[in-house]
């Protein structure tokens, strides 16, 4: 029988919908979509979207190593995904020298993850989950720990926005109007390594750009002005969490690819609505301005 | 002209950048040293010297981001520290980091109230000061487009007034003219001279080129031998100097209106 005869319309979807597992996922894909929504514009204007894919990874080797001593999943992804984050920050400001050590940390840990999983004789679903997310798993402890992230990252970005935005956009003029521009990228990799946490758990550490990465990107295409893409972004990926968790119901598979689907969608729609804007921008005919 | 406006404010501003006996040393490796020299408040400076000499270097030094090795080292009255809000700073290849993810008016802002921690809209009153700077480079036209979306020109008035919309009262400009055409290379100079005069600021620049400069500079602080000088317009615009400092053969010319310009004195003798 082919795998894709299992593929039919679940006629019981939304009673599966209401259901308490159901719930867990809504409400933890949901955090999962604010906090990454608000970052990823300074992913973006970082220049960190290899280091945020390669968070992700480094996560891989924390949560089997934590299976290995039989500790949460989400604390050994948190303590490899923060000490990363702060390894790759401390590595030099210049973008080549930032992707040589964040491409070499990436290989090591995705070394370590192998022989973690293998010492720990993790089966393959385990395995399995961390790659891809496994959203219809969450727990309670897991929520609180979601909940707890979230409200840490928007936090914290509510207090650095500015400085951070600054920072991010324009480090040299930053730094010399006194900007704390080095603690400020430590910051903000730490959060970035929360929400990385959370996000590996429910799209999984391969997927993990559609929700960090996907949205933000999608709403710079319609508006520069940094609040607008915060709101934008986060309003996205929720749109992608919410309806990749109903796809998923109706047709019993896993939101993982509905949810990553959804928001690249959204993408290729917003890039062929706005052309190659942006990406070749056109400068303006300079104009004679007499005073 | 420019004599005449230090004089009419005589003791109440101290010079922009005093430098005693100042050396710099980065990586192990001195950039220069020997550095004295006093540039008054109201001057237009131009900074030159061969690639690494350390121009760049010595704006680190004004805006606290680079302790002197050695020596005393005054920037408008103080020690120099990092935030100084009285300095207004464009660094070199300034547009090459920025682009699609801010507009204009935005950034401008930033200048303004980029360093604040916390949550808290931006006021009418900073929203007019940042609306003034637009409007006093020329950039109002395009102050809701990206940055990604203007011409090199315009990205240069942007980022000067990025630097002017919190009154500096020192600017420093890394390479304002690299990488413009000959009109915009004009137009920015011009818009320095009338900054210069309107607000009284001095300013600094570094110049590969002297050329375009030579209508608004003052003075010119010029790295030869490891060592920065620090002299009127005048007295640097020589064939001897010039050709010293660039160590290839530079010409001095001398119009009969009196504008000065240098120029490359190599010829090709098959021609």
């Amino acid at each position: 029988m082919s795998g894709l005869t299992a593929v039919q319309v679940q006629s019981d979807w939304s009673d599966v919908l209401a259901s308490p597992f159901m719930r867990h996922a809504l409400l933890g894909g949901s955090l999962v979509a604010i906090a990454a929504g608000l970052l990823g514009y300074f992913v973006i204007t970082r220049q960190n979207a290899f280091a945020a894919h390669a968070l992700a990874h480094i996560g891989f080797p924390g949560a089997t190593g934590a299976i290995l001593i039989g500790a949460p999943v989400t604390l050994g992804l948190d303590v490899f995904c923060v000490a990363g984050g702060v390894l790759i920050g401390l590595f030099g400001r210049r973008v080549t020298d930032r992707e040589m050590a964040t491409g070499t940390i990436l290989a090591l840990a995705t070394a370590l993850g192998v022989l973690f999983a293998s010492l720990a004789s993790a089966n393959a679903s385990t395995t399995t989950s961390v790659l891809f997310g496994n959203l219809l798993a969450i727990s309670d402890d897991q929520l609180v720990v979601f909940t707890a992230f979230t409200v840490a990252v928007v936090g914290t970005l509510a207090v650095l926005a500015r400085p951070l935005v600054f920072a991010s956009v324009d480090p040299e003029v930053a730094e010399a109007r006194g900007v704390p521009v080095r603690a400020l990228g430590l910051a903000f990799v730490v959060l970035l390594a929360l929400t990385i946490t959370m996000a590996v758990q429910v799209v999984g550490t391969l997927l993990l750009f559609a929700l960090v990465v996907t949205p933000a990107a999608t709403a710079l295409r319609l508006t520069a002005r940094p609040p607008a893409v915060a709101a934008l972004a986060v309003a996205l990926a929720l749109g992608s969490v919410w309806g990749g968790l109903v796809l998923s119901a109706m047709v019993n598979l896993p939101p993982s690819f509905f949810i990553v689907s959804l928001a690249v969608l959204a993408w290729l729609a917003v890039l062929a609505c706005t052309g190659r804007r942006g990406a070749t921008p056109r400068p303006l005919a300079d104009t004679h301005h007499p005073h | 002209m420019t004599a005449g406006a230090a004089e009419r404010l005589p003791r109440e501003r101290a010079p922009a950048l005093v430098l005693e006996e100042v050396s710099v040393v980065r990586g192990g490796q001195t950039v220069w040293s020997q550095g004295t020299f006093t540039v008054r408040a109201g001057a237009v400076v131009g900074v030159i010297g061969p690639n690494g000499a350390g121009k760049t270097t010595m704006f680190q030094l004004a805006l606290g981001l680079l302790p002197a090795a050695s020596g005393r080292l005054e920037v408008l009255g103080a020690p120099p520290r990092r935030g100084n809000r009285r300095i207004g700073y464009v660094p070199q290849n300034y547009t090459a980091a920025l682009g699609e993810a801010i507009r204009c008016r935005d950034l401008v802002t930033l200048g303004l109230t980029g360093g604040r921690f916390g949550l808290r809209r931006t006021t009418p009153a900073e929203r007019a000061r940042v609306d003034q700077a637009l409007e006093r480079v020329g950039a109002r036209d395009y102050a809701d487009r990206r940055m990604s979306e203007l011409s090199g020109g315009q990205q240069q008035r942007v980022a000067i007034a990025q630097a002017i919309v919190d009154d500096a009262e020192l600017l420093l400009l890394d390479e304002p003219l690299a990488n413009l055409d000959l009109r915009n290379q004009q137009e920015i100079v011009r818009l320095l001279g009338e900054l210069h005069h309107e607000r009284n600021v001095t300013i600094m620049v570094v110049a590969h080129d002297l050329n375009p400069l030579l209508p608004v500079l003052t003075d010119a602080i010029y790295l030869l031998d490891a060592h920065p000088h620090h002299d009127a317009i005048g007295e640097v615009v020589q064939e001897e100097l010039l050709t010293h400092l660039y160590g290839t053969p530079v010409g001095v010319v001398r119009t009969a209106q009196g504008d000065l310009f240098t120029r490359a004195a190599w010829r090709d003798p098959q021609r």
